[in-house]
């Protein structure tokens, strides 16, 4: 292993962190919902009239997150890995399918899980920290790229 | 709750949760995998972020549990390992989990646009087989 401290953000990290948090916190406070995205957005498409008003709001909200913060880059960037159209796809396609069986993502099992101590939620995180570190490995591994 | 703050709560939380994305770099695929690549150059950055959001994230909660009796943890099952690791596969190969995708799709992206697409696809699949047994989990 050798850290890349050339790209090492620690102030921008903790600092966005420390608004997610914020954010989880003041959704949770306020109306005792976790601000959990695979959560929130697919709800939202299972159609479910319950709870549809504050999880659209939320939404839109995070929606226009990339249109209120002046001068930051809004866009994702190249992925370091070259990513075609049928990766992309079947990226997408197995997050949006383990997230629903999983009940959660980074946020909901990762920020709002681990916070409220709770085991499931670590154990989540485990599994999908080890998966994307191995996915990654292999990307590496193939692209030929020197570690 | 009056009506206009049963909007306007959740409307702020998710601004401001997109905010600390953008901030974060979390929205960077590339930065993501950097993270995820322990064994090449590795950038431990975005293990801060979920440091920074626990930080802040944990007092809150645990206060608010004080005050009113949690919910209680469901167990550890099958399905919510299975559906980690598949999610973890993922989020390695496109650097994209579905906060920073929603929010690089909201500033225009094509390439997220297309990521989230194919993660609601993912959703309605997961909605169907298995909501069930999720909903009483």
């Amino acid at each position: 292993m050798t850290i890349d401290w050339a790209h090492f953000t620690p102030l921008a990290s903790l600092g966005g962190g420390a608004l997610i948090g914020l954010a989880a916190g003041i959704l949770f406070i306020g109306s005792r919902r976790i601000a959990g995205i695979s959560g929130i957005f697919g709800e939202v498409l299972s159609g479910a009239r319950d709870g549809m008003g504050w999880r659209l709001a939320f939404l839109a909200g995070l929606l226009a997150a990339p249109w209120v913060v002046p001068g930051l880059a809004v866009g994702g960037g190249e992925a370091r890995f070259g990513v075609s159209w049928p990766v992309l796809f079947v990226a997408g396609l197995l997050t949006g399918y383990g997230t629903r069986i999983a009940r959660g993502c980074t946020s909901g099992h990762g920020v709002c899980g681990l916070s409220r101590l709770s085991p499931r939620s670590l154990v989540a995180v485990l599994c999908f920290m080890a998966s994307g570190m191995v996915t990654v490995t292999v990307l590496r591994l193939l692209s030929g790229e020197a570690s | 709750m009056s009506r206009l703050l049963a909007w306007l709560l959740p409307l702020v939380a998710g601004l401001l949760f997109g905010v600390g994305l953008i901030v974060s770099e979390m929205v960077a695929p590339a930065k993501v995998q950097a993270f995820l690549d322990v064994g090449g150059r590795w950038d431990p950055s975005l293990a801060l972020v979920m440091g920074g959001a626990i930080a802040v994230a944990l007092p809150v909660f645990q206060l608010a549990r004080r005050r009113r009796p949690p919910a209680p943890h469901g167990p550890v099952e099958g399905r919510l390992i299975v559906g980690s690791v598949l999610f973890g596969i993922g989020w390695g190969l496109s650097g994209y989990c579905p906060g920073p995708a929603l929010v690089v799709a909201g500033g225009g992206s094509g390439e997220a646009l297309g990521y989230v697409v194919a993660m609601g696809l993912g959703m309605a699949l997961g909605n169907r087989y298995g909501a069930r047994e999720l909903r009483r989990a």
